[in-house]
């Protein structure tokens, strides 16, 4: 009966957008989802703005004006003798260069003034501390020189959510651990996507032998336990972010190859496959531009889930101690700090609250997603 | 007449889908007495079977709404009545048969559990005491030694036997009406044929109502005992079936009577060049058995078979589904693999790899039966009849592209304008033309035809039909046409080539088969497919 429900009006010319109908509905029912919808945006603000982490929390100022010249601490690393001192790299918040900068020019901060690495030398009393709202203003200033009265003591300086046990700013080390974290599923998920994709088109399209012996490969690779590996891969390598992508990338595509197999193993014997196949066109352009599109459904649906699931395993990682270097920030090391510092709860409790946040949000857009792709989803 | 048994009164049924209605029954009344076969007759699309399904509200709810009319079965209305009440009618007083056997039966139950539920559920028949009743119906409906049929599933059945099981299934509480939508249309015409007796006789026995849907002018003369003819939602023309046929009032009714397939085929010429010839062409599939896989004997789906083609002329290859026929054009275009000699353009092209045949895909062009399965739901219309000249004249810029395609929507009867659309805002019929297009844009020597016009409705099938035989006449093609479908093989082949389970029962001349069939196979075929008389076949042996 669709014959009677018309053509959607507003056809006729070259279409602008390059969203299809199909794409155009399916974007109305991810938008139809609420949670989801909303879930996206928010998910996408925190990613933009802590992308921009060395302008939000950063140890050095973002615009220097110094004797008339204007420099930018933030992109460029000025020796300190720019500013009279000796060091390779300039101190910006201690007393001595500050003073010379405000006397000679101005200087604009961002809101926190500590980088991931950086530690506050003006604590309190002894590593961890409290945030600064669960102090006296007395209590906060007292590691300044001068108490209450020294200038260093002002809301920039100030920890929003405490010092972890080397005096390091959970604040900043949150933002830049949320943005290490982000990042590293993404391009996980995007790697393994490809490989993947890849693997199970191969499959699917050539099936026979092709198949039989990829995936007799797939459950051997797949039964490899991958934390002993990686145990034995960090005691040869240095740990870091493309060192554990790539030994996460080994085992993590296989995911995808079951859905796109099935996808392509369907699709290769639809009719338009035949016809462009009749017509002489190459596999790999049959592949891609006819039945990768079919596939993709499955795989979009998938990627929300495998994002926060390689963001679980990295935290993971991290708190086991084989995951990024030491000192970079992690929110799997700060769970860590948290276990260890039972008395200092802020350091377990924002790595929680981040960490579940932002899982939630992933899994949030991942059932809009889901429901955005479901064919049968239409009197919704 | 007395009161009767269905009255279908001022029925509107109304879709809602985002935010939009639409209406694809339209105010629609008519009545079936007790013993009469009415048939609904429409194009797809008329609302036949979405007033067939209303009478037992079988639509998708809510999304489906009646404004307007009512159902009055033994004077209650089906419409208003509660749930447990309608599904006491259903499959009991009132039951149904779907056009598709396949799906309509459970594939993970035998049929002897699916008869007994019903017999269960509305006659309280417990599965154990059942056994004889199934037994009785299956022998009503002609399946033979129904003892050993009980255990099957529906994969074990044919196609015939399956809508017999479903006939039965039917039966089974003695229903005094059956409404059959479309059950023949997914059969074999001669299955066909036994099936319309089979339903024919029944109705006779028990003295039954039905109500036939069908877009098959043939059938509807068969069977019915009046007609009524639907079109857009509406009922345009009541009557009894003599009549109708005899002097149809409405212009849609004429329309639909005067859309057969007409006009001639190609004269058979002999002078011709031969554009694609085979000989003892062969396609057996291994049937693998064991441990280690030997191959035990062969599914001989295409079994030395011999013929020739000559420029403007047409070859029809008719069978039965099973036949082997889509496979011969299959490994005639070298899409899968065969034994024997392929001779295209003189050229021996039964080896050629995949990249030896690309230069020759452009003069061989295939057009599939399905026209919503072969056009890509994910590209627009210019991408795809301008994908093959991408492979074939990557030379070409993008605007000489752009105007070769227009060029080939124009010749198939389409607006160019179009060519910016997705395939699923066109009906059957203009996708069955974009499917040629993509074909002609490559201007081919030899097309071949995969039923082209068997998922189409009878006046679009006409109408593809002519644009077919143009298209021959205009560009010299050689076109091999494999249909079920003898009306149009007969409007369109000058040669023809009877199949059964993939070896040539008759070859020859086709206006001499048609007049004069010399094998028994043939002769069946022809009773079923032009008067629908179902004739013994006798059994070929492989």
């Amino acid at each position: 009966m669709t014959a009677l429900t018309g053509t959607p009006s507003g056809m006729a010319a070259p279409q602008t957008g390059r969203l299809s109908p199909v794409a155009r509905r399916r974007w109305e029912n991810f938008k139809a989802n609420r949670r989801g919808f909303w879930s996206l945006w928010i998910f996408l603000a925190l990613f933009g703005i802590s992308l921009c982490a060395e302008f939000i929390a950063n140890d050095r100022p973002i615009l220097v004006s110094y004797k008339g010249e204007l420099l930018v601490p933030v992109l460029v690393n000025y020796p300190e003798e720019t500013f009279g001192g000796f060091l390779a790299e300039t101190d910006y918040a201690s007393d001595f260069i500050r003073e010379e900068i405000e006397a000679n020019g101005w200087m604009v901060w961002p809101p926190i003034r500590y980088s991931y690495r950086s530690a506050n030398s003006n604590i309190p009393h002894s590593a961890p501390t409290a945030p600064f709202w669960t102090m006296s203003a007395t209590e906060r200033c007292s590691g300044y020189p001068q108490g209450e009265a020294d200038r260093g003591c002002t809301l920039g300086n100030f920890n929003w959510l405490g010092t972890d046990d080397q005096a390091r700013d959970v604040a900043a080390r949150t933002i830049y651990g949320f943005r290490i974290s982000v990042l590293f599923g993404l391009a996980l998920t995007i790697a393994s996507a490809i490989v993947g994709v890849t693997a199970g088109a191969i499959q699917g399209y050539f099936g026979g032998w092709t198949d039989l012996l990829m995936q007799r490969f797939i459950e051997i690779w797949s039964s490899m336990p991958v934390l002993y590996i990686l145990l034995i891969i960090a005691a040869i390598l240095p740990p870091g972010f493309f060192v554990l992508l790539g030994i996460m990338l080994l085992f993590s595509w296989v995911g995808f190859v079951g859905v796109v197999r099935a996808e392509f193993l369907r699709a290769r014997n639809f009719e338009y496959v035949r016809a462009a196949r009749a017509l002489g066109v190459g596999n790999a352009t049959i592949m891609w531009r006819h039945l990768l599109p079919n596939a993709m459904v499955a795989t979009l649906t998938f990627l929300p889930f495998i994002l926060s699931g390689s963001i679980t395993t990295l935290t993971s990682l991290d708190f086991l101690g084989f995951g990024m270097p030491p000192g970079s920030p992690s929110l799997g090391e700060l769970i860590a700090q948290g276990k260890s510092n039972l008395q200092a709860p802020w350091l377990g409790l924002t790595a929680f609250l981040v960490m579940s946040i932002m899982l939630s949000l992933l899994i949030f857009i991942g059932e809009a997603a889901r429901d955005a792709f479901d064919p049968r989803k239409t009197f919704g | 007449m007395t009161e009767p048994l269905l009255s279908v009164r001022d029925l509107s049924v109304a879709f809602h889908q985002g935010g939009k209605t639409s209406l694809a029954v339209d105010r629609v009344s008519f009545d079936i007495a007790k013993g009469e076969v009415v048939a609904l007759v429409g194009e797809s699309g008329s609302g036949k079977s979405v007033s067939a399904n209303s009478i037992l509200k079988l639509l998708p709810y809510p999304a489906a709404s009646h404004p307007s009319g009512q159902i009055l079965f033994n004077g209650r209305d089906l419409l208003t009545i509660d749930d447990a009440e309608l599904r006491a009618v259903r499959g009991n007083d009132i039951t149904m048969i779907f056009q598709e056997p396949m799906t309509s039966l459970n594939p993970l139950h035998s049929i002897e559990r699916q008869i007994a539920e019903i017999l269960d559920l509305h006659q309280g028949i417990k599965p154990a005491q059942a056994r004889p009743r199934v037994l009785e119906l299956l022998s009503q409906v002609g399946i033979r030694e129904p003892e050993k049929r009980l255990k099957a599933y529906p994969h074990e059945l044919s196609g015939g036997q399956r809508q017999r099981v479903m006939i039965a299934m039917a039966l089974a509480n003695r229903p005094e009406l059956l409404i059959a939508d479309e059950p023949t249309t997914a059969l074999d015409v001669t299955v066909q044929a036994q099936i319309l007796e089979l339903l024919k006789q029944l109705k006779d026995a028990h003295g039954m109502s039905m109500l036939f849907i069908t877009h098959d002018l043939g059938i509807v003369r068969k069977i019915a005992d009046r007609v009524c003819v639907m079109t857009k939602g509406r009922i345009v023309e009541t009557g009894p079936t003599a009549e109708i046929f005899g002097n149809p009032q409405h212009a849609y009714t004429r329309h639909l009577l005067a859309s057969e397939p007409r006009g001639t085929p190609p004269t058979t010429d002999e002078t011709k060049p031969i554009v694609i010839e085979a000989t003892d062409m062969k396609v057996w599939f291994p049937i693998k058995a064991g441990f280690l896989r030997k191959t035990v004997d062969h599914v001989k789906a295409v079994d030395g078979i011999d013929l020739t083609l000559r420029a403007g002329q047409t070859l029809g290859v008719v069978g039965e589904s099973g036949s082997g026929k889509t496979t011969l054009g299959l490994a005639l275009t070298r899409l899968i693999g065969s034994q024997g000699r392929i001779g295209f353009e003189g050229q021996n092209i039964e080896s050629y790899s995949f990249s030896q045949m690309r230069p020759l895909r452009r003069r061989m062009q295939i057009v599939f039966q399905d026209p919503f399965g072969s056009l890509s739901p994910r590209m627009a219309v210019s991408d795809i009849i301008g994908e093959g000249l991408k492979v074939h004249e990557p030379s070409l810029s993008a605007r000489e592209r752009d105007a070769r395609v227009a060029a080939a929507l124009e010749e198939v009867g389409l607006d160019a304008a179009t060519r910016w659309r997705y395939p699923h805002e066109f009906s059957g019929g203009q996708r069955q033309r974009i499917a040629i297009a993509r074909a002609m844009v490559l201007k081919p020597q030899f097309v071949m035809l995969d039923e082209p016009t068997s998922a189409l409705d009878m006046s679009v099938q006409a109408q593809v039909v002519d644009l077919l035989r143009d298209l021959q006449a205009r560009h010299g093609l050689a076109y091999l046409f494999i249909s079920h479908d003898l009306k149009v093989v007969r409007a369109l082949a000058n040669d023809m080539i009877v199949m059964r389970l993939g070896k040539v029962v008759e070859k020859g001349p086709a206006e001499t088969i048609f007049t004069a069939p010399r094998e028994d196979y043939t002769k069946a075929l022809m009773a079923a497919a032009f008067d629908l008389e179902a004739v013994p076949v006798p059994a070929v042996r492989q």
